[in-house]
């Protein structure tokens, strides 16, 4: 596989490239700068950095108050605590309208040995709701450092979803990055795999297998969670017939279920997912989990099979 | 403050608080209480303090105020439309379909309204974030937050007034509607506050305790802040449902329809 790399880094890369460009771009943490990488724009840009100690709400609060002053506040910290802030983020980000970057690192399993209590795979649930929220929800480093850069530029609030682990750079540096489109990376007329996230290599992965096998994937990266380019996905899922729905987050009010509701009155088809099913999360290494918990390219596969395999299901009496 | 000053602004004030009846009776909804609690407090800000003209709403050298509070918003647009920031006419269509005037404030819609508030809790959080940006942009505005004593169990109050004393703002001053009463009751009885000065103090903000519906107190207070080196917290006591003698210090009135007769006898009082 390639180079490994994590979206946080990309997000503490792309924040240093920012900050010298510029000068409105303002940094906000509760206090966990050193794991969300925002210490090393604190470092460069110390008077534009803001520590709110452990205080979400204070935290995203502050934020709508810097927009409102003209400034592009980034508000920082774990997926799981953006719960913690939620009615903030409803009320003074979202429907404020207020121009407030909030950025999520160590989404879904990847907070894995802080155990279940620290695992946010819920976040895009709670996002989705929110009338006028864009979500991105960048693959790798690449995608994830011009995500940054496409979030300071989009005027409103936007949701940047991150991860914690390394993971294989899948999409081309040169690739232009747009809010509110999904790429096809492989093409293929059986089974339309559809990921976001950190499990889009999983997903590139099961294709290669099943095309040892002589199943042909399409690949989808879906970047932009909100909003969904339902043109791109439902022309996959349409020339395959089906498609598995990959994210590492809960089955329940993900991509899964934005997929389903934005495809379902469209084309007649089948569709599966991957994803946490209605459970917390455990302790252990971030693979082990991912593998215990059926976010792997294994179960892709294994999933994609057993939609292939019953594309003209009998009909019973 | 002369009695000349005194006079015009308890004047205006009696006129705010005559739209703040008319519009709750025509919406037959609305929290007339702590409105009025506030009446003195909007009438020295709008009419004395706050450097803003109604014609340039957006000018961005002007002071801000949030209502935090922001159930209260019929104080404040009986306020704004006083001052000439839209027509009086449209606090007739207070929370009805189709108006600007939402039952909580919303950013947008009506001039003069900074931020959409009302879900309690949020406003000093979102001055100081204000006031810090403010201050980067060397503008001289100054941030003015106005939050109820019952508000102050919402925890994000704390994290915010620790907040604004750790960066040292001091454009920033914070109202508390000091009436003790909230939705089901007395404050104190519901959750105690203890010595709100004292606690807040011990932040490093400066606090004054006044009485809200003395213009002179609400004069001096606000003036001193200006020249304070430190975040301000103006403590003003107050009486829920001030100026109409059957809503005063009655917690129904923190909500509730205004009948007919209501109406008749509270516009006497007014007169």
């Amino acid at each position: 596989m390639n180079k490994l790399k994590a979206t946080r880094d990309a997000y503490g890369d792309a924040l240093l490239e920012l900050g010298a460009l510029r000068d409105d771009i303002l940094v906000l943490d509760a206090d966990l700068s050193r794991s969300t990488r925002t210490e090393w724009f604190r470092e460069c840009y110390p008077d534009r950095f803001i520590n709110v100690g452990i205080a979400e709400q204070n935290l995203v609060g502050m934020a709508a108050g810097l927009a409102m002053a003209g400034f592009i506040p980034f508000a920082t910290t774990y997926a799981i605590f953006v719960g913690r802030a939620y009615d903030q983020i409803r009320q003074a980000v979202a429907f404020g309208q207020a121009n407030v970057k909030i950025v999520a690192t160590h989404a879904g399993l990847a907070a894995s040995h802080d155990g279940g209590s620290h695992q946010g795979n819920e976040d895009l649930a709670l996002m989705r709701v929110l009338p006028g929220m864009t979500i991105l929800s960048p693959a790798d480093y690449h995608e994830a450092k011009q995500a940054v850069f496409a979030a300071a530029s989009h005027p409103g609030p936007v949701y940047l979803r991150l991860q914690k682990e390394p993971v294989p750079i899948v999409t081309a540096p040169a690739q232009p990055f747009q809010i509110g489109r999904a790429q096809i990376l492989r093409h293929g007329r059986d089974v339309a795999l559809i990921a976001t996230g950190s499990l889009l290599c999983q997903a590139l992965e099961a294709a290669a297998k099943l095309a040892n096998e002589g199943i042909e994937s399409e690949v989808i990266n879906v970047s932009t969670i909100k909003p969904l380019d339902v043109t791109t996905i439902s022309g996959a899922i349409e020339r395959c017939g089906c498609g598995v729905i990959i994210e590492e987050h809960s089955c329940i009010g993900g991509l899964y279920e934005a997929v389903a509701g934005a495809i379902s009155a469209r084309i007649p088809c089948r569709l599966a997912s991957i994803g946490m099913a209605d459970q917390f999360g455990s302790t252990g290494d971030w693979q082990e989990l991912q593998a215990k918990f059926g976010l792997s390219s294994q179960t892709i596969a294994e999933i994609a099979r057993q939609l292939v395999g019953v594309s003209n299901p009998p009909i019973s009496g | 403050m002369d009695d000349f000053n005194q006079n015009s602004l308890k004047t205006t004030a009696c006129a705010i608080r005559r739209l703040i009846i008319e519009s709750i009776y025509k919406a037959q909804t609305g929290h007339a209480g702590p409105s009025l609690s506030l009446v003195e407090v909007l009438t020295a800000l709008y009419f004395r303090h706050l450097k803003l003209r109604p014609s340039d709403p957006d000018d961005p050298t002007r002071d801000r105020l949030i209502l935090s509070k922001g159930h209260a918003a019929p104080v404040l647009y009986a306020t704004l439309a006083q001052a000439g920031f839209f027509p009086v006419e449209w606090l007739d269509s207070l929370r009805k379909l189709g108006s600007p005037l939402q039952g909580h404030p919303n950013v947008g819609l009506v001039p003069g309204i900074e931020a959409s508030t009302g879900s309690l809790g949020q406003g000093i959080s979102i001055s100081l974030g204000l006031a810090i940006g403010l201050r980067r942009r060397q503008l001289p505005s100054r941030v003015y937050c106005i939050v109820g004593d019952g508000e102050l169990q919402e925890g994000q109050n704390w994290e915010a007034m620790m907040a604004t004393a750790a960066f040292k703002v001091n454009n920033l001053t914070v109202i508390v509607d000091r009436n003790g009463l909230q939705n089901d009751g007395a404050t104190e009885t519901i959750m105690p506050l203890g010595d709100l000065s004292a606690k807040v103090e011990s932040f490093g903000w400066n606090t004054v305790e006044i009485n809200g519906h003395d213009f002179n107190q609400i004069d001096q207070a606000l003036s001193a802040v200006k020249i304070n080196d430190r975040p301000t917290m103006i403590i003003a006591h107050t009486i829920k449902g001030k100026g109409i003698s059957f809503m005063e210090g009655i917690v129904k009135w923190h909500h509730h329809p205004i009948s007919s007769e209501e109406y008749q006898h509270a516009m006497a009082e007014l007169e």
